[in-house]
């Protein structure tokens, strides 16, 4: 059984006509693109914050912090996408939810619960990158700070986190790795991203293995230019003096 | 509001216990296998031979370039395709099931052999060069000095892994395996109770994962006193 490689089908038109099987791929990537940045810039947000609530003396907001971090982490990805996507627009009050499926489009309502899950999801594990970082500070650093007559959160903001966020980049180079590697798994609600689009070519065009190689190609890609962007930031916020610094 | 009914999970139990088992025996095999192949590549890795440390070094960054559902997809939709040309499989041949299960184990492979490349590297040097001085060869060293002291240094993180792959294996979705998440998936469907079940199952993989990972906390616990006295 001799296999017809055919390169030329991503130069082909689509059966509606539009456009080509390259521009489904190309716009598959734009997708996962925008789905993981915007989903990035959300779990660093939530994730940074969560990350402090874990390290404050108060016990219940470090408690709740806690608990944050460990659901997020003790269930599967997928279950949580299903739980984003399907459960939550059925059970939230106030008429939200039939306003999510009622008046949003429907690539809209996928994109907007794929984005949700990775954010949060994302978010517990930046959470605990953030705890380690502001753990690896030396003790006496809080202590100067409050000494100087900082309240707590001015003491977060000017003397705990400017030296943790720059510990943790490495560690985050990582995470922000896995985001996109994670986003593949929003093929399964049907949002046409960079591995659905390579699902749909091998349907329509019979060339199963071009569109496999282009899809993984891109992904490596992807992740090329993340490590190589990464490299650059960790050079810069090195610091001087710890572990990997100058 | 949401008026939610739970009355179809009772009689769905023996059906998830069977999806469960499956999800199990896919962790067992995966973690075995995982811990077999990345003991050989990290071996490999940190091999003289250039050649060889170079193979192990692309697969192992290959595999942890792509996404776990390209790598389940590849499995399932290519490589049986591949396998039916190269050994004229007769068509009722279904090798697609196993098939992605190979390629799930050989994902989770080059995870755990960078847990264990690390676990090596943590071993000092000295042992090894008083291994060959007691007149041991390479793989003598290796086999009864190096890797025992590194395994019971990597437990935890070995174990913390195999909870992340237990998590994983939800993905299989992708392929119609029936593991637990899918016979859920199948029930609510069914049912028209998707809402109950996702959250029933949510609960379970949760119980579970928190339960095993206090427990990996606890013996991590335990085994740093032990080093420390």
């Amino acid at each position: 059984m001799g296999y017809q490689w055919n390169w030329s089908i991503f130069g082909s038109t689509v059966p509606t006509g539009e456009t080509t099987y390259l521009a489904w791929l190309l716009s598959g990537l734009q997708v996962t693109v925008e789905l993981s940045l915007a989903a990035w810039l959300l779990a660093l947000a939530l994730g940074s914050l969560v990350g402090v609530l874990r390290t404050v003396p108060n016990k219940a907001l470090s408690g709740l912090a806690a608990a944050y971090v460990e659901i997020f982490r003790n269930t599967p990805l997928l279950v949580q996408l299903f739980s984003w996507y399907f459960v939550l627009p059925e059970i939230l009050p106030f008429g939200l939810g039939d306003a999510f499926k009622q008046q949003l489009a429907p690539l809209t309502q996928q994109f907007l619960a794929a984005m949700l899950c990775l954010a949060f999801f994302t978010s517990a594990r930046v959470a605990e990158q953030v705890r380690a970082g502001i753990g690896a500070l030396p003790r006496g650093q809080k202590a100067a700070g409050l000494a100087l007559g900082f309240t707590l959160p001015q003491t977060y903001r000017h003397v705990l986190l400017p030296m943790a966020f720059r510990l943790i980049v490495p560690p985050l180079t990582s995470e922000f790795l896995n985001i996109f590697k994670n986003s593949a798994v929003c093929s399964t609600i049907g949002l046409l991203e960079l591995a659905a689009q390579g699902r749909q070519l091998v349907d329509y065009t019979a060339q199963p293995y071009e569109s496999f190689i282009a899809v993984t190609l891109f992904y490596l890609l992807i992740n090329v230019i993340v490590m190589a962007l990464m490299r650059i930031v960790e050079a810069r916020t090195r610091v001087p003096g710890y572990l990997g610094g100058k | 509001m949401y008026e939610f009914d739970w009355s179809s999970i009772p009689g769905a139990l023996p059906f998830l216990w069977e999806g469960m088992k499956v999800s199990l025996e896919i962790t067992a095999c995966a973690v075995l296998f995982g811990i077999a192949w990345g003991t050989l590549l990290a071996m490999a890795r940190l091999s003289s031979i250039k050649p060889l440390a170079w193979l192990a070094a692309s697969y192992v960054n290959l595999f942890r370039a792509i996404p776990l559902v390209m790598v389940l997809l590849w499995f399932f939709l290519i490589v049986p395709q591949v396998l039916r040309g190269v050994f004229k499989l007769d068509a009722g041949t279904d090798v697609r099931l196993a098939s992605a299960l190979v390629g799930f184990a050989l994902f989770e492979a080059a995870y755990y052999s960078e847990i264990i490349r690390a676990g090596i590297q943590s071993v000092p040097k000295g042992q090894i060069s008083a291994a060959s001085a007691l007149g041991m060869s390479y793989a003598q060293a290796m086999r009864l000095v190096v890797l025992p002291q590194a395994f019971r240094n990597m437990v935890p993180l070995l174990l913390t892994q195999a909870i992340v792959l237990f998590q994983d294996t939800s993905l299989v979705y992708v392929s119609a395996l029936a593991d637990f998440f899918g016979a859920a998936y199948k029930v609510g469907d069914r049912d028209g109770r998707l809402v109950e079940l996702l959250l029933f199952a949510g609960a379970v993989y949760f119980v579970i994962c928190f339960a095993a990972s206090q427990a990996v906390r606890r013996y991590q616990k335990k085994l740093n006193a032990h080093v420390a006295h």
